[in-house]
């Protein structure tokens, strides 16, 4: 059933088209096919002045995604953030960074207040309105998620957006559910036989939700703009439940340099460590496929939290994490066939 | 006091309040950086420059930006070995740009279309005299007649053009494009003197009443090498040969042609006698093909037009019908010695291309001058040893193309303007180069370079119908394109939408980008995800 092996639709369909194809915006092509972000006009959701450290993945993931949204609705968007990163860097009291209407409840519930607040509308026939719950992974795949399966199950009217810098930031770089296999995290030291997390530990979240069987699921990343910015925009075509899993590298978590940020992000896309996938009602219908891929270890040897597999050369771990990507690139199907890029 | 709900003691404020530029200790800061093909172009033109143009298909403003250095595009689209392309930074990402076929669509288009230059906005009052209306004093007489100057460009020969006319074949390069190029120089004022053999410049000068003068008098005497002959043997030079395809009478070569030396020019009068009937065009040099001066693509559609070729050969005698050749040998050095070893070769003629002299009758008597191997010496500024007499082109040292040529003629029109002004011409400083390393290449899609349909080489041996094609309004945006626009802005919106911060300010349609520091906080982003590297960070003083 599953179809991988489609390439998701190209979000620029353009002749002699040679320069910036993957660029942010190109002033070959006319204003309505460049990305919300080369809009002059752009929403900026999140404004100038957060706390966000330099370099951060997820205030730029964030304002990518919201920005989007706001164009998709018409910016008829209410958005609720869990606790995490994102809300304590943006809305230290009395100040916001936020441009848009924003709720903000506890760490775990989220996905129910985004349940709430979409219910609200309809019994005011506000039905113009779209709402948009976020979250970090760790709101999302420990402490919110049971409420956010609770908003799959019931399908309720929600895009739920989770911002996956693989682990608790904001409170000290512990490990969560998303954090990857040998990743030092300051509860998974670089010590003992088997140092950083645990191998066949955490979950993958995208899938747990196509399980659910709900209009949309989608796997982007912020070294992608065109393709996150058009995944976004699919979702809010839908009504129902919809999640999108967006990677965001954390200089700070991931012990990397602040201007490595995107370029580790493009790196887990093509080592095939973040396959990114889409998919409807439990379906996957596309992947998108790898340009030019790299090995692993030129993802990981660029990050502080993997620097004990290269301290002695823990070739066998290497060697796991290596075969992991190569699982997603066979399970996604990730490489370009002859004829199909 | 203000009321407030609940719990609420203050009153709700922008994070604009908080100026996170003061977290910096690295500043994103815009450069323009000297694109590689810039740096290699011997005419200097602004490559990246009017290729930034042809990219939105607005021809007419690139061919204007290359003609501000460059007035012939047609001919330097045909005739350029190109070092722009050995240095385009796209070779390490597929191939480089096909930059000499866009500038000779760009010259094409002009000449269709009637494009003309600009006549100067003032004139000095100063009278110049260019000899010699090649290349190197075409290009000067449009500099300095831009410049303000009055110019008279003399020449010996009957038409305009130089050793573009009368040494580079038809086939590489048609009269007509090499007319209509000229005459747009002329068009804007420049005085052209034809069959006006200068024979004296201090006489010449003073006649005229000229302030300066720009000497580019070609290298048009082939050299001879003594070759013991019998009384029928036909021995000929290549200058001769080429210039008499532009008479009425064709040259009688014979049906089988040797030609010897291993320059471009033994390969163009080569390919020339086999278009003229020739059954056998062979050249004969002593050393091996890759020790040969000439370029490698031409000898390669030398060879694809069965023009034969025998290495490490030297002629010891020619006779009537009949050629005795040496075969050599490299030693250690790598330079040819003679093996003893002595072989015929069936010949009508032999045609020799061993390189020119330059006639320097013009400067008997001028005060001051240095001439050295055969060419005169001339300062940075282009000036000769005699005050106000300025030399460029084939006659003073150094590599004899068109395209130098063409740099020579701008480089002496700014000298020669800032002189005749009492001041000295210095050229803006040079920008830091942008080496491949400077680029994220990631942001460029993966395309092939467009291949210039060459002609039927059956049809070529025989006529003198252009042998490489150019590029169509199609082809030519693509490969235009395909520039990575190396060093310098070309308005990607990337650093814009990279940065978390919101701290780029996008001007709008030309007007590139502003860094808004009060809230940059240097994290770098911009700088890393730069396509064609025109961000660098520097350090705050602290």
């Amino acid at each position: 059933m599953n179809d991988a092996t489609k390439e998701m639709e190209p979000t620029q369909k353009l002749k002699f088209y040679q320069k910036g194809t993957f660029t942010v915006g190109n002033r070959l092509v006319s204003e309505a096919d460049r990305t919300v972000q080369a809009s002059i006009d752009r929403s900026n959701a999140i404004t100038c002045g957060h706390r966000g450290c330099q370099g951060c993945g997820e205030a730029l993931g964030a304002r990518y995604v919201v920005d989007a949204a706001m164009r998709a609705t018409n910016n008829n968007l209410i958005v609720v953030n869990a606790t995490g990163c994102l809300e304590v860097f943006t809305t230290p009291y009395p100040e916001t960074s936020w441009q848009v209407a924003w709720v903000h409840s506890l760490f775990g519930n989220a996905a129910a207040v985004g349940t709430g607040v979409a219910a609200a509308m309809r019994v005011k026939g506000r039905s113009e309105v779209r709402i948009l719950a976020q979250g970090g992974d760790g709101g999302s795949t420990d402490i919110g998620f049971g409420c956010l399966s609770g908003m799959f199950e019931r399908n309720d009217d929600v895009l739920y957006v989770c911002y996956d810098n693989e682990g608790y930031m904001n409170t000290g770089v512990q490990r969560s559910s998303a954090t990857p296999p040998a990743a030092r995290t300051a509860t998974t030291d670089a010590v003992g036989d088997e140092p950083g997390n645990v191998f066949g530990t955490g979950k993958s979240v995208p899938k747990i939700a196509m399980a659910h069987g709900i209009p949309y699921v989608a796997i982007a990343s912020v070294a992608d703009l065109h393709d996150l910015e058009r995944k976004v925009t699919k979702a809010m075509g839908f009504h129902g439940a919809r999640y999108i899993h967006v990677q965001v590298p954390c200089p700070l978590g991931w012990g990397s340099a602040s201007h490595d940020t995107i370029r580790l992000a493009r790196l887990a896309v093509e080592s095939g460590v973040f396959p990114i996938f889409e998919a409807e009602y439990g379906v996957i219908t596309g992947s998108r496929k790898i340009r030019n891929r790299v090995p692993v270890v030129e993802y990981l040897k660029l990050q502080k939290r993997y620097a004990h597999l290269f301290k002695n050369g823990d070739a066998p771990r290497l060697e796991r994490l290596q075969k992991l990507a190569d699982r997603n690139i066979a399970e996604f199907n990730l490489l370009a066939h002859e004829g199909n890029v | 006091m203000p009321q407030h709900p609940f719990a609420i003691t203050l009153d709700v404020g922008s994070s604009l309040a908080n100026q996170t530029g003061s977290w910096r200790n690295e500043r994103p800061v815009y450069v323009d950086r000297l694109p590689p093909c810039n740096n290699a172009c011997p005419a200097g033109e602004n490559i990246q420059g009017w290729l930034f143009h042809a990219e939105t298909g607005d021809y007419e403003t690139a061919w204007r930006v290359l003609t501000q250095n460059n007035p012939l595009p047609s001919c330097m689209g045909r005739v350029c070995y190109h070092p722009c392309e050995s240095k385009c930074n796209r070779a390490d990402v597929d191939s480089a740009v096909g930059i000499n076929s866009v500038e000779r669509f760009l010259g094409d288009e002009a000449i269709k279309r009637g494009w003309k230059f600009e006549a100067p906005k003032s004139e000095s009052g100063k009278r110049v005299l260019i000899v010699g209306a090649g290349p190197s004093g075409l290009s000067a007489a449009y500099h300095l007649r831009l410049l303000g100057h009055q110019v008279v460009l003399q020449d010996a020969g009957p038409k305009a053009g130089g050793m573009m006319r009368f040494g580079i074949p038809k086939y590489r390069l048609p009269r007509e494009v090499l007319d209509a190029e000229i005459q747009r120089i002329v068009d804007i004022g420049v005085e052209l003197k034809l069959n006006a053999k200068v024979d004296n410049i201090q006489e010449t000068m003073k006649a005229g009443k000229f302030d300066a003068a720009f000497l580019a008098v070609g290298a048009h005497i082939g050299k001879r090498a003594y070759i013991p002959a019998g009384e029928a043997a036909k021995i000929v030079d290549a200058v001769s040969v080429l210039r008499s395809m532009e008479g009425e009478e064709k040259p009688l070569l014979g049906r089988k042609v040797v030609v010897y030396g291993g320059g471009n020019t033994a390969l163009d009068v080569a390919r020339t006698a086999k278009r003229l009937g020739a059954s056998e065009s062979i050249i004969v040099y002593r050393r091996t093909r890759a020790k040969m001066p000439a370029h490698d693509f031409e000898v390669e559609e030398a060879l694809e037009e069965g023009i034969m070729m025998k290495w490490l050969s030297t002629i010891k005698r020619m006779d009537e019908g009949k050629l005795t050749i040496e075969k050599m040998e490299l030693d250690k050095t790598g330079f040819p010695q003679p093996t003893g070893v002595f072989e015929t070769l069936e010949a009508d003629s032999v045609v020799l291309a061993l390189g020119q002299d330059v006639d320097l009758g013009l400067l008997n008597g001028v005060p001051g001058l240095t001439i050295k191997d055969g060419v005169v010496e001339v300062g940075p500024n282009m000036m000769t040893g005699a005050n106000g007499i300025f030399a460029g082109g084939d006659m003073v040292p150094s590599e004899r193309t068109v395209t130098v040529a063409v740099g020579h003629g701008k480089k002496a029109a700014r000298h020669i303007d800032a002189w005749l002004r009492g001041k000295t011409y210095t050229p803006a400083e040079k920008h830091e180069i942008a080496s491949f390393d400077k680029l994220n290449t990631w942001y460029y899609t993966d395309a092939p370079g467009t291949v210039r349909p060459v002609l039927d080489t059956v049809r070529r041996q025989s006529t003198f119908d252009e042998v490489v094609s150019g590029l169509d309004e199609t082809n030519a945006l693509y490969e235009a394109r395909r520039c990575l626009s190396c060093g310098n802005c070309f308005e990607c919106d990337n650093c814009y939408g990279v940065c978390p911060d919101n701290a780029v300010i996008k001007l709008g349609p030309g007007n590139r980008f502003r860094f808004n520091y009060d809230y940059c906080k240097g994290c770098g982003v911009c700088a890393k995800e730069c396509p064609c590297g025109a961000i660098a960070m520097v350090p705050e003083e602290i």
